[in-house]
């Protein structure tokens, strides 16, 4: 075929559009959010959280977590004055019944939600042989488990625990920030059911989202801030026992 | 503990993966002595060290494959790799190292015996070496003496390939800035030495079975050599071990505490009884004993036997004690877990007992089909007329 003057207006356009929908991959989920105008965390205010493990069971059955495994869970904390390098911790089945009562009441208790971080440079999408772990233009690290091989290096790479093996997919598994809800303008299940408040989502790109007063207005800190992995789970009153 | 951590991912065949591919890396270096640096000493292992090379890398992936969740999609890795990805990478090196290295080098070597086999063999034996030609025929002179100089120039490619090879092993667990047991500038090299000492040891062993298999007697001054340059590489390699040790122990960061209980309760018998006393001290002991003393032949080969079989023992404890030692302890470095090695299961025992065996039984065919001996009757027969004649 020639190409002519001609052909060529009509082709240089019709290849632009083709070329953009390569570009922009599998359309949108939820037809008004934009991905370029989210980037997501979560806040966490320890001070608050009361062990309760509705937060366990809300993530469990939203996300069908099988038994033994968890996407989110609470720690327990005890700390003798003189011992912040050597804590009590337990996490009973992940919390997800709430705790027993605790006999020692000495020293420091309190209760620390866990999950995945949702690094902004995490050390598991970099090992993820086929990328099938990914951070989202929206900052959430997210496993295409189509694609994921089940190596199970991502689980060794994640300095906080927080993955691991489907044993019905055999493919890895993680904290997704309820991705299915947080883009139709829902809550994660999570925060939906935290009686106290404890767990809020936060949209960091958001100029009206509460986190950046709270941000300000307090000290907080990530997990591990050492690991340099760009966490986004931020802690409110934070004991320098936890890890 | 972290809830998660309980369930150890890396089991027995992730622990023979770096064992597998370190033999193929130690038993190249070992060739590569005889072929780079011309020490001739060694010459009677130089093919059966190419050849169990080889034997131990067809072997290699295996492990990996019935590791994964989803072996149908492994794959993947070289269709899409991620490119910042250890383990995707990995794929091509071992890709490179077994099409351009080892292959290319044991065919080149052999390519004189299998066209000369493929015209003095009979029935299935014939198609076998005339498919194994690759459409060569050519023995003249001048086109064998372009076989050594590629051979010598894949060689010298090589070793640096064989480094690269399990250095790159060392890094995927080196790599791991989550994981303080792993997580080590000093791995890769660690890796690399530990392999040569794992590799040179094995081929030791099997030239001298191989010798009582066949009834033949075998080079003692070779075993000498062999075990000369074992010793030396194991100094290295314990230096190194010993050095990231002290530094561990002086720096006492804060993965210390937790390390130093996991290696004084479930990793005192495999870390420090097999790993250190019995498979490193006790063989550099038993070697330097025969570099200082005068022994019989037949002592010192004894001494070889035992000194070689504890390192490859000990090699592979340091296999076990760096992939499951580092599953063993928590991340929050609050609590340990356990190994529950099942028997006949995908990733159970049996599994690896049958893994491990496979190389040697791949061995015998190649040993069968490409004699690497150098005694008279083992060599292809005389007089085979070279298609070509000199050129």
């Amino acid at each position: 075929m020639d190409i002519t003057r001609r052909r060529l207006l009509i082709l240089l356009p019709a290849a632009a559009v083709a070329w953009k929908y390569i570009q922009a991959g599998t359309p949108e989920v939820s037809p008004n959010y934009k991905l370029a105008e989210h980037w997501w965390g979560m806040l966490i205010d320890i001070p608050k959280c009361i062990g309760c493990g509705s937060c366990v069971r809300a993530c469990s059955e939203e996300n069908d977590v099988p038994d033994g495994y968890f996407r989110t869970w609470i720690e327990r904390y005890h700390v003798a004055d003189w011992k912040i390098e050597r804590p009590e911790v337990e996490s009973p089945n992940g919390g997800i019944q709430g705790f027993p009562p605790n006999q020692d009441t000495s020293g420091k208790n309190f209760f620390v939600p866990k999950l995945c971080n949702h690094c902004a440079d995490s050390p598991c999408t970099q090992v993820c042989p086929v990328g099938a772990t990914f951070v989202t233009p929206d900052g959430v690290v997210l496993v295409d488990k189509s694609y994921c091989l089940g190596c199970r290096y991502c689980v060794q790479a994640c300095p906080y625990g927080c993955r691991f093996i489907n044993p019905k997919t055999n493919t890895a598994e993680k904290c997704s920030l309820c991705y299915h809800r947080i883009t139709k303008g829902l809550t994660t299940a999570c925060c939906e059911v935290c009686p106290t408040g404890a767990r809020q989502l936060a949209d960091l790109k958001n100029p009206k989202d509460p986190i950046h007063e709270f941000l300000r207005t307090h000290t907080v800190q990530v997990l591990k801030p050492h690991m340099a992995t760009g966490a986004k789970v931020f802690y409110n009153g934070m004991d320098g026992s936890v890890r | 503990m972290y809830p998660n951590e309980v369930e150890l991912q890396w089991s027995i065949l992730i622990v023979l993966y770096p064992f597998i591919t370190g033999l193929v890396a130690g038993a190249f270096i070992l060739a590569s002595l005889e072929r780079v640096f011309r020490v001739q000493a060694v010459k009677p292992t130089y093919r059966l060290a190419l050849l169990t090379a080889l034997s131990f890398l067809l072997v290699a992936p295996l492990p990996l494959q019935l590791h994964l969740g989803h072996p149908e999609r492994s794959l993947e890795m070289y269709l899409t790799p991620h490119r910042s990805s250890a383990m995707a990478m990995f794929g091509f090196v071992y890709l490179w190292y077994l099409m351009a290295v080892l292959l290319l080098e044991i065919w080149l070597d052999y390519r004189r015996d299998i066209i000369q086999k493929s015209q003095t063999s009979t029935g299935i034996s014939r198609l076998v070496y005339r498919a194994l030609t690759l459409g060569s025929d050519n023995i003249s002179e001048r086109s064998l003496r372009i076989d050594e100089r590629l051979g010598y120039f894949i060689t010298l490619i090589g070793i640096p390939s064989a480094f690269l090879l399990h250095g790159y092993v060392g890094f995927i667990f080196g790599s791991i800035k989550a994981n303080p047991w792993w997580s080590s500038p000093l791995m890769p090299i660690v890796f690399i030495f530990s392999a040569m000492v794992s590799g040179i040891a094995a081929v030791m062993l099997l030239y001298m079975l191989s010798g009582r298999l066949r009834g033949k007697p075998i080079d003692v001054r070779c075993l000498d050599k062999i075990a000369q340059y074992l010793m030396y590489t194991f100094i290295i390699d314990f230096s190194l071990e010993m050095l990231d040790l002290l530094q561990r122990i002086y720096e006492a960061d804060e993965s210390f505490r937790s390390l130093d209980f996991m290696v004084h309760t479930r990793l005192w018998t495999s870390q420090v009884i097999i790993q250190i006393l019995l498979g490193t001290v006790t063989p550099i002991t038993l070697l330097g004993l025969t570099q200082i003393l005068k022994f019989t032949e037949t002592i010192r080969k004894r001494i070889y036997a035992v000194a070689g079989s504890l390192t490859v023992i000990g090699i592979f404890a340091m296999r076990w004690n760096v992939v499951i030692g580092g599953q063993l302890f928590s991340k929050s470095f609050l609590g340990f877990t356990t190994y529950k090695m099942a028997f006949a299961t995908r990733e159970g025992l049996l599994t690896a007992i049958i893994l491990i065996l496979l190389p040697f039984a791949i061995l015998w065919v190649l040993v069968k089909l490409l004699p690497p001996w150098l005694d008279a009757d083992s060599l292809p027969a005389s007089g085979a007329t070279p298609a070509h004649g000199t050129s």
